[in-house]
Parts: C-alpha cells; sequence; structure tokens
C-alpha cells in the first residue's frame, strides 16, 4: 500500500514549548485517519505542517514520497478544511468553491465546470451567488468542503471540521463525511478533539496528548488496549484500579484482591487495571457468578441516563463507575444496596500507573 | 431591544399585558436615549445647523455696490458665479493636489498601517504612537517649519546641493503645497488602515495560501478587499480636508496659484463677496457630504 503522508521524528517548537515532540506516522492512501487528543496535545500544529502553515523544526515529513518539510502551502498537493471554515467572506459561494482553480490558472469553462460538480458533491446546487454570510452553519461548512475538495487534493485535511455544528447536523455530517471519503477514496486527516467523533469516522486513530503521539490503531484497538492510562481515559471512560504485577498471569489490587490476566509487565511493576464501566457487571451481594474477578461494595448514586442507568459503587477503598444498559426488567439498585461489581477476564486493560 | 426578541414575543399567544409592558419599556428605552443624547443634539444644533443655515441664507442674498450683504432680493447669482473661471481653476486645482495628497498618502500610508498592524503589542503601540506625536505641536507651528526645511538655503536643499544635485526652492510651489498636506493628513490615513488590516482575519489569508495563491496574490485577493473600508475612510479623511485646506496652501503655496480654501476666504474678506463665498462654501460642503454618504454606503458592504 502507498504512503500518502509520512512522518519522522517530526518536531515543531514554539519558542520554548515543544508543540509536537518526535512522532513517527504513515498514514496510508486511502485512509481515513483521525488525530485525537485534546486541545493543546500538538494535533493541529500537525496539521498544519502537513498543509504548510507551519514549518517543521526538525524531522522529516514526506507526501507521496517527496520531501515537503519547507515547500509552501501552495506548492503542496493538499488542502485544508479549516476551523470555522475560514470562507471569504466577499466573495460569492461559486468564486469560493472555483478560488483554489483560479490560482491554478484553470480553464475558466473548466472552472465553471468543476465549480458546479463540487457544488452539487455538496448538495448546494442554487446556492452559488450567495455569500457565506448567508448560509447557515451547516451550509457553510459544505462550502468549505467544497472549496478543498474541487481541487482534487491527494490528502484533505480537515481541521475540527465539525466543531461549530450542533450535536443533531455533526452527527449527520459525521456520516456524511465518511460516506463521501468512500466515494472519492482520497485520503483524509482528520483533526479533532471528540473521541466518538474519531471512533466514528476513522479507519484508524492517532491518540495525541503533550505534542507526542501516544498510540496508533483502529478504534477498537485502542479502545480495547489502551497503551496508557491517558489513552483509556480519553478514549472512553474508564476506572482505574491500582495494583501491582505479581506473576506474568496475576495483578494484585491494592486491597488485596488477585486477578488473573495476561500482563506483559515485569513482577512488581506498579499497574492500574482499566475497567470500562459497561464492561463491569452488578449484581446483588452474593448472587455474582462463580470464578469471575469481582469486588463488593455499596450502590453509592444512581443516575438515570435514558439509554443507560449508570451507578457509583463505593468500594472500601475507592469508587467505581458501573454503566448498564436500560432494559426492561433489568433489576435497578437503589443507593445502600449491598452489590458485587464482576467482569469478564478478556473485559479489561492493564496500563502502567 | 432586538428585532429577535420582539418576533419572539409576538409569535407568543399572550394576552395584551405582556405587550403593553413591552411597549412602556420600549419608550422609556427611546426617552433616555433621548436625553443622553442631548447636549450633542444641541450643540450641533447651536454651532452647526444654525451657522449652515445661514451661510445657506447668505448664498442667496445680494451684494451692493458697496460691498456690502443685503438681505433681500433673493437670488441665485452667487450660485451662476461658480462657473466663473477664476473658481473652476481652483476646483479643478485643490481637486487635483487633494486627489495626489490622498495618493500619496495612501501609498506611504498602507505599508507602514500593514507593518504595524501585524507586529507584536509593544512595536505596534510605538508606531501609532509615532504617528500621534506631531499633533501635540500645534498646526501652525508644524507648517512653518516645512517652510524653513523647504526655503532655498534651508536643510533640503543643502543635502541636494552636497550631493552635486544643486540648490532646490521648493518652497510656494505645488510639491511643497502637496508635501505640507500629505504631512498634516496621513495620520487620517494611517489610523482607518491600520484598523483595517488589525482586524482582519488571518485565517483567511491561509486558506487562500492552501488555495494555491503565492503572498502576492494573496495581498491582492483577501488582504486588499477586506481592507477596502480602511481605504475608503482614509481615503475620505484624507481628500476631504485637503480639498479645502486653507493654511497649508496659504503657508506653503505662497498664494499664487490659490486652491478652494483660499478662494473662499478672499471672497469674505478682500472681495467683499459674501454670497459668492457661501455658496462656494456650500457647494463645497455638499460634495463632502456626498462623498462621506458614499463612503458610509460602500462601507457597510462586505463586513
Amino acid at each position: 500500500m502507498t504512503t500518502a503522508v509520512s512522518m519522522r521524528a517530526l518536531t515543531k517548537r514554539f519558542d520554548d514549548v515543544v508543540a509536537v515532540d518526535d512522532v513517527d506516522l504513515d498514514i496510508a492512501d486511502g485512509e481515513f485517519f483521525a488525530l485525537l487528543g485534546p486541545s493543546g496535545c500538538g494535533k493541529t500544529t500537525t496539521l498544519r505542517m502537513i498543509a504548510g502553515l507551519e514549518i517543521p523544526s526538525a524531522g522529516s515529513l514526506k507526501i507521496f514520497g517527496d520531501e515537503v518539510g519547507t515547500l509552501p502551502p501552495n506548492k503542496r498537493p493538499v488542502n485544508t478544511v479549516f476551523q470555522n471554515y475560514a470562507l471569504f467572506p466577499h466573495m460569492s459561494v461559486a468564486d469560493n468553491v472555483g478560488f483554489g482553480l483560479k490560482m491554478q490558472k484553470v480553464a475558466k469553462d473548466e472552472i465553471a465546470r468543476r465549480v458546479a460538480e463540487a457544488i452539487s458533491l455538496v448538495q448546494l446546487a442554487g446556492m452559488e451567488d450567495r455569500r457565506p454570510a448567508q448560509l447557515s452553519g451547516g451550509q457553510q461548512q459544505r462550502v468549505a468542503l467544497a472549496r478543498a475538495l474541487v481541487n482534487r487534493p491527494k490528502v484533505l485535511l480537515l481541521d475540527e471540521p465539525l466543531a461549530a455544528l450542533d450535536l443533531k447536523l455533526r452527527q449527520g455530517m459525521q456520516f456524511e463525511l465518511k460516506e463521501l471519503q468512500r466515494e472519492i477514496g482520497i485520503t483524509f486527516v482528520f483533526v479533532t478533539h471528540d473521541q466518538e467523533e474519531a471512533m466514528s469516522m476513522a479507519d484508524r486513530i492517532g491518540v495525541m496528548g503533550d505534542g507526542k503521539l501516544l498510540q496508533v490503531g483502529t478504534p477498537e484497538d485502542i479502545y480495547d488496549t489502551p497503551v496508557s492510562r491517558f489513552v483509556a481515559d480519553f478514549i472512553g471512560r474508564s476506572n482505574f484500579l491500582p495494583g501491582t504485577i505479581e506473576s506474568p498471569s496475576t495483578v494484585c489490587l491494592t486491597n488485596g484482591t488477585r486477578v488473573t490476566m495476561h500482563t506483559d509487565g515485569d513482577a512488581g511493576d506498579a499497574v492500574a487495571i482499566s475497567l470500562r464501566p459497561e464492561r463491569a457487571h452488578l449484581e446483588v451481594r452474593g448472587e455474582a457468578p462463580e470464578g469471575q474477578p469481582s469486588l463488593d461494595g455499596l450502590v453509592q448514586t444512581v443516575t438515570f441516563l435514558g439509554g443507560s442507568v449508570v451507578y457509583h459503587v463505593g468500594l472500601d477503598w475507592m469508587t467505581l463507575e458501573v454503566s448498564t444498559e436500560n432494559r426492561p426488567g433489568l433489576q435497578r439498585h437503589q443507593p445502600g444496596d449491598a452489590v458485587t461489581v464482576w467482569w469478564h477476564e478478556d473485559a479489561i486493560a492493564v496500563v502502567p500507573r | 431591544m432586538s428585532d429577535a426578541t420582539l418576533d419572539q414575543i409576538d409569535d407568543v399567544d399572550h394576552v395584551g399585558l405582556g405587550e403593553e409592558v413591552e411597549r412602556r419599556l420600549q419608550r422609556s428605552e427611546r426617552r433616555r436615549g433621548f436625553l443622553l443624547a442631548l447636549p450633542a443634539y444641541v450643540y450641533m444644533i447651536l454651532f452647526f445647523v444654525v451657522p449652515l443655515i445661514i451661510v445657506l441664507v447668505y448664498s442667496f442674498a445680494t451684494r451692493t455696490r458697496t460691498g456690502d450683504t443685503s438681505l433681500s432680493g433673493w437670488n441665485l447669482d452667487a450660485y451662476r458665479r461658480l462657473t466663473e473661471d477664476f473658481i473652476i481653476d481652483s476646483v479643478v486645482r485643490s481637486a487635483v493636489l487633494a486627489l495626489i495628497t490622498t495618493l500619496i498618502c495612501l501609498v506611504v500610508g498602507y505599508p507602514y498601517a500593514y507593518f504595524a498592524a501585524t507586529r507584536g503589542p509593544t512595536v505596534r503601540n510605538l508606531m501609532l504612537i509615532a504617528v500621534m506625536i506631531p499633533f501635540w505641536t500645534n498646526f501652525l507651528v508644524r507648517n512653518y517649519s516645512w517652510r524653513l526645511l523647504l526655503s532655498s538655503g534651508g536643510p533640503i536643499s543643502s543635502v541636494t546641493e552636497t550631493i552635486g544635485l544643486g540648490e532646490t526652492d521648493l518652497l510656494f510651489t505645488r510639491t511643497a503645497v502637496v508635501l505640507g498636506l500629505v504631512y498634516s493628513f496621513l495620520p487620517f490615513m494611517i489610523l482607518p488602515l491600520y484598523a483595517a488590516v488589525e482586524r482582519l482575519d488571518w485565517r483567511l489569508v491561509e486558506a487562500s495560501r492552501d488555495l494555491y495563491s503565492n503572498g502576492f496574490q494573496s495581498f491582492i485577493r483577501i488582504v486588499l478587499p477586506l481592507s477596502l473600508p480602511g481605504i475608503i475612510a482614509g481615503s475620505i479623511l484624507v481628500f476631504v480636508p485637503s480639498l479645502g485646506a486653507y493654511v497649508t496652501p496659504e503657508i506653503l503655496g505662497g498664494g499664487k496659484s490659490p486652491m478652494l480654501g483660499s478662494v473662499i476666504v478672499t471672497q469674505f474678506l478682500t472681495a467683499r463677496n459674501w454670497p459668492v463665498g457661501a455658496s462656494m462654501s456650500f457647494v463645497l460642503m455638499a460634495v463632502m457630504l456626498v462623498s462621506t454618504v458614499i463612503y458610509f454606503r460602500s462601507g457597510g458592504k462586505n463586513l
């Protein structure tokens, strides 16, 4: 498979701050790749380096095999959908979309044809003569998309393009973007701080934190086997049960409970077991199935969320969050109930503490 | 109270009470606004509207043979005389000089404003202060200083002599007038330009760079059009006072080829033809008003 974007030891410093720290990453051609992380983690700076809007301080950055580190943005086969769209307010929708082609000195009739094509691709036919200010947020978002795609970039960069939309519209656009990407088959590099957005759209996710690329993998990989507490915590919610590795197959939790599971660490390592709220089960005390790891506690709070019911269960050494699906017939516990939290052995991950 | 809120209220199937409360609130809001603006209204009426009406009235009056103005026998003679050669000449001359002044201010002011607006806060503030410092000196003093600078045997002349260009005698030339006008009105160009460039959304420039324009194209297609309101504001703020300028052309132009302002003063003080002076003043003001309206019209777009 061809590599669309390749980074080696890519680093960006702003004065004393290291925004992107020694990142190695290969993004395959045709892939929908999401860079995910909290704000200030360096994901946008990474994207801007691919776009050419930031010059790397060190390392190598290749787009389809060509080193582009210091190449200005107008010389790169990539286009960007900017956060808040950055549409030109003094131009019509059609002029916005046609801007890139005009700058590339494409013939007038071809510009007209491709602009019309791009505008109908994003379902904005009839809006050609409007100004951006006359469009809704969702429509502006589509113009920004058309303005980038009309140039047939080899890589499309998207900088939190859905962040400004309301929830319903955002979910609709997530689906549309994914469909669009499948249809036209070009590489998408998508920056977001929204883990659900990343998981629902991306083929692979790169999780960034504090300038470093922490983990790269499919959404399932990252959710099921996070490499660190940070990743586990950022992707979804998780309980972290502190413990120590006793042997390659046993972790002893702080309260003395022994949990059997496979670990890669050395005996004596301080670790935490990451237990997802929805992977933990809750039973009236004494009714938990035999032979599975379990912990006893008291229900502290019950939060009804519609699709699920979230319990906070107090153990005497920490509090666990347990999420149960809201199905008819499922037993509801009350605050103060004595319960047992249990889980399947393969439902957890071990991360460094 | 915004329209949206009012619409929402209208949408609701309400009883009359809410409507009445809303109406009273609006009325008290309007009353408060009027009272707050009252001092400004009084000032404008006393010192602008009333004098303007007096000028207008005088422009229709008759000049007696002795040079007095008789407030009777209203006629349009003064307006007819506006087409006389010496007035047309001064209008054309003033317009050309004002235009040249405006263009020079734009060419000099834009790079300055652009540079200042794209620097850090320290440099930016220093550059703005540098623009404003000359205002701390009296306008007349500044113009007389130029007289010294430009005179034959003055500093500029000595420099050109030293480098072998010979003696220059710029004083009492149109060049001197333009130089003085540019010097006087440059800040009025720089400040609106600065404001326009400073609030420019640089992400748009990045977007244009991403869409294959080089730095120059980005400037022409994005920065320039988006700073157009500043260009228009600055141009009007320089053109209008240059057109009617009196002090600078008098001091640096030597009165050989009088500009509009000097001609008007002559009509009032020397020729003692108040109706003509008044009609000229009135037409000049009308032109300024029209160009200002054009500015506000065009400034409202694209923003």
